[in-house]
């Protein structure tokens, strides 16, 4: 048992590449198919809007996209892309944490972006000079999932240099 | 650095001249006509409500008549449509549609016709393939659906609304009304939703057959239909096939006149044009034989306007400057900035007495979207991309060409900083080189820039550039400080800079220096200050703080709510921590720029160096980058946009100035040029 134990620091540091990715992936998906959903609305009045609106479908994107960055720098960094090293349980362990921020906070963020960026939609859709004001307010719920990723990437940058 | 100066112009001139006078405003389009409300026993007002609505109407038409052109006609509509702009009308375009206006309309309303004929023709089409339809069921019938009988018989023609068998028919009825008999039944046709059938009775016996079979739900038939059914059907079919031709032959009819889209168009906007200029003569003071205009000019157009007025139409025209917070604003700034004025306009522009933000503005601006964007091709992409529209699309509108603008000057920022940080497409030289040239990764030749960094490079020592954000941010927030205190000494304030300003420096700066002289920052950031700073630093800190305590609660008489409300103000300090932390998003969507960009390239090349290998790594890495730089290039957009909005703007910035809205020609379709 200890053995398995001892040897799945690479399954653990693997955990947290998947949890960066479908977690954050999940909230991108929820948001910009919400956002999707109030964009092809707003298309069967206004067609003209699509360059616009698609621009809002895109925002909550991007939680997904940090979540992937975060996967594969963990994936590089353990070895299972490119030459194979020995992950002990605790570098294991540290990756999976280190990928908790942006896996949680892009999974919410996203959510909640999306729900920004559908008002954000129906703003332009009325008043379509105002996109400028419109796009920032989705773009405030992103700081936390830049927050989160900053701290992710810092957090597996660092592993490999922490003595353990 | 500035805002052009506003001068109220007046012009008093004679009624005779006043369509000439509103006409070459409304060229030159320099002036924007304010109403004086003056009403009394000299000056009176002209309602001209019903010439705009008429002029409208017009325009409408003519909209309608091209968009029935575009829709039976292929007109091919360029990808990039949207750069292209309004197409200048030539001065003998412009009389010629002008005199043509009459004919225009008269096309118009003729195209607006057929296309009505279309539509009505459509419509009985369907009409009649319902009434077909309906038929069907009877075809086989050979009497006409009205016939109701002979002199001695009484005939009955509908359906049951189920599926029943002659038999059943006839024994139903003598279960309701044994006596009825000697009842002729003929099913037409059935199906299990309806029977269609005939029955022959005598004619002194229909009245109680009538009332036999409505008691099985018996109906007269959906249709009508005076011939037999089929003879009908054979009719209606002729029918359809008229409208049809004649749908395709309305439908010639607009299209034989492709040709006249351009003048539709213009005369589209002409009208509007026309309906402009008579809602402005609202705003006018009349007399029996003078008008009034009133209104604001630039101080710039001032001169030349009043020359020429005078010179033509013998006009007299004062200027007055106005420094009033009604005055509407024109902000003017050097090229460089210029492009950047649209992003202060989707926030606010700057009140009269405030200053115009944008060339500090632009200057951080570029910077940080080149920070988050980070990739020299990238922005090579990026300013190649705008530089070409740029130079192909001459007529681009102005609102767009100050956007494609501003990204060709954040192209040439995000290339700075790609070099700076050696990516180059993520790493698309080494990784080429490697794979496909067979070069080993030690080989790679080390060009500055594109392979190594010429700075270094953040994704090895990500602290490094965590700090030099910081240091931005800290430079950009204090710049915003440093304008409230301009603003302050203009407003004659100059001790408001000490209570508003410096102290914030000093519990800023001074809280910075203790902090970088504690140990714990020394591995963050990689040097450590000597200790008497933490000293320094603690005492300046102090010093801030306590102007604030004492005097950011200035305004209130009570010393008591003066001091809580200062101390409310030193909480404002948390404020700034995470107006600086917020810089770090430069760092976070810098890497994630570079990051994502070796990911594609990574991917492109697992599939070896044959050729099939290499056919695949170029779609993968244009894909992926294409991908990576719409997706980055909106971030960068949207978060130095919120960078500039909320940590900048926060520090001294109100706006809600009135823009300038100068009476023009707002055409949808053609530039009309000033000397028409």
């Amino acid at each position: 048992m200890s053995e398995i134990l001892t040897n799945s620091g690479l399954f653990f540091a693997l955990l947290g590449a998947a949890c960066a990715t479908f977690l954050a992936g999940t909230g991108s998906a929820i948001g910009v198919g919400k956002a999707g959903v109030a964009a092809a609305g707003v298309l069967s009045e206004e067609p003209s809007l699509f360059g616009k609106v698609l621009i809002f479908q895109l925002l909550p994107a991007t939680q997904g996209i940090y979540g992937l960055l975060v996967a594969f720098l963990i994936l590089t960094n353990t070895g299972i892309i490119g030459t194979p090293q020995d992950i002990s349980l605790q570098q294991g362990l540290l990756y999976f944490a280190a990928s908790l921020p942006i896996a949680i906070a892009g999974l919410f963020s996203g959510i909640h972006q999306g729900n920004c960026a559908v008002a954000g939609i129906g703003t332009v859709a009325k008043r379509p000079d105002q996109m400028g004001k419109a796009i920032i307010l989705p773009a405030m719920v992103e700081t936390y999932a830049i927050l989160a990723l900053l701290i992710s990437i810092l957090a597996v940058f660092g592993i490999a240099n922490v003595n353990i | 650095m500035s805002m052009l100066k506003m001068q109220k112009i007046s012009i008093c001139a004679l009624k005779k001249h006043r369509k000439d006078i509103l006409e070459t405003l409304q060229r030159k389009g320099v002036v924007e006509i304010t109403d004086l409300e003056l009403q009394d026993s000299v000056f009176f007002k002209e309602e001209t409500s019903a010439s705009q609505a008429s002029f409208l109407k017009s325009s409408q038409t003519a909209k309608q008549a091209a968009e029935i052109l575009c829709e039976y006609n292929d007109f091919k509509k360029s990808m990039f449509a949207t750069f292209e702009g309004r197409e200048p009308i030539s001065k003998e375009n412009y009389y010629i549609y002008v005199n043509d206006a009459a004919e225009i309309m008269r096309v118009a309303y003729e195209i607006i016709g057929f296309k009505k004929n279309i539509n009505e023709a459509n419509a009985d089409i369907i009409k009649y393939e319902f009434q077909i339809e309906s038929l069907i069921p009877w075809k086989s019938f050979e009497l006409s659906l009205r016939f109701k009988g002979t002199e001695k018989t009484q005939a009955f023609v509908g359906t049951f609304p189920n599926l029943i068998s002659e038999g059943e028919i006839l024994s139903e009825i003598a279960q309701i009304n044994p006596e009825l008999d000697g009842i002729d039944v003929n099913v037409i046709s059935s199906d299990k939703n309806q029977t269609c059938v005939f029955l022959i009775c005598k004619k002194e016996k229909s009245d109680k057959l009538f009332e036999a079979i409505r008691q099985m739900g018996f109906s007269s038939p959906a249709v009508d239909s005076k011939q037999p059914p089929a003879e009908r059907i054979k009719i209606l079919n002729e029918r359809i096939e008229n409208l049809k031709n004649s749908v395709k032959e309305n439908i010639n009819n607009i299209k034989s006149h492709k040709g006249m889209l351009h003048a539709f168009n213009f005369i589209e906007d002409y009208y509007v044009m026309r309906a402009e200029k008579y809602e402005q003569i609202e705003s006018l003071s009349n007399t029996r034989h003078v008008f009034l205009l009133s209104g604001y000019i630039t101080e710039k157009n001032a001169p030349e306007l009043q020359a020429l007025l005078i010179s033509k139409y013998g006009a007299e025209v004062e200027m007055e400057d106005d420094f009033s917070d009604d005055a509407p604003v024109v902000l003017h700034n050097n090229p460089i900035a210029r492009p950047v004025e649209g992003v202060l306009q989707t926030y606010s522009l700057p009140k009269r007495r405030e200053i115009d933000p944008t060339s500090i503005m632009a200057i951080f601006y570029y910077v940080f979207f080149g920070m988050m964007f980070s990739d020299a091709g990238y922005g090579i992409v990026m300013s190649l991309a705008c530089g070409f529209a740029l130079h192909h699309f001459k007529n681009m509108e102005e609102g767009l060409k100050k956007s494609v603008k501003m990204f060709f000057y954040c192209g040439l920022s995000t290339t700075f900083w790609g070099l700076m940080f050696g990516s180059f497409f993520g790493d698309a030289v080494s990784v080429i080189s490697t794979t496909f040239l067979g070069i080993a990764p030690e080989q790679v030749p080390q060009i500055p820039g594109l392979v190594i960094p010429i700075w270094f490079n953040p994704i090895n020592d990500p602290m490094r550039l965590l700090m030099i954000c910081f240091l931005f941010g800290i430079i950009h927030l204090f710049t915003g400080l440093a304008i409230q205190g301009y603003m302050h000494i203009k407003n004659k304030n100059p001790m408001f800079v000490i209570y508003d300003v410096v102290s914030w420096y000093l519990l800023i700066g001074g809280a910075i220096l203790a902090l970088l002289s504690l140990d714990m920052m020394k591995d963050l950031a990689g040097f450590v200050l000597p200790p008497v700073f933490l000293t320094i630093g603690g005492i300046t800190a102090l010093i801030g703080a306590v102007i604030i305590v004492f005097f950011s609660g200035r305004e209130s008489k009570n010393p008591v709510k003066r001091l809580l409300k200062g101390i409310y103000g030193l909480y404002g300090a948390t404020g700034y921590l995470s107006d600086i932390l917020s810089y770090s998003r430069l760092l976070a969507l810098g890497l994630a720029t570079g990051v994502i960009a070796q990911v594609f390239n990574q991917i492109g090349s697992m599939f070896g160096s044959s050729i099939f290998a290499i056919i695949i790594f170029a779609v993968v890495f244009i894909i992926g980058h294409v991908l990576n730089i719409g997706i980055n290039a909106l971030g960068a957009y949207v978060h130095t946009n919120r960078l500039q909005f909320v940590e900048f703007f926060g520090k001294f910035y109100e706006g809600g100035g009135k823009a300038f809205k100068p009476f023009k020609i707002n055409s949808k379709h053609y530039k009309v040029k000033e000397d028409i």
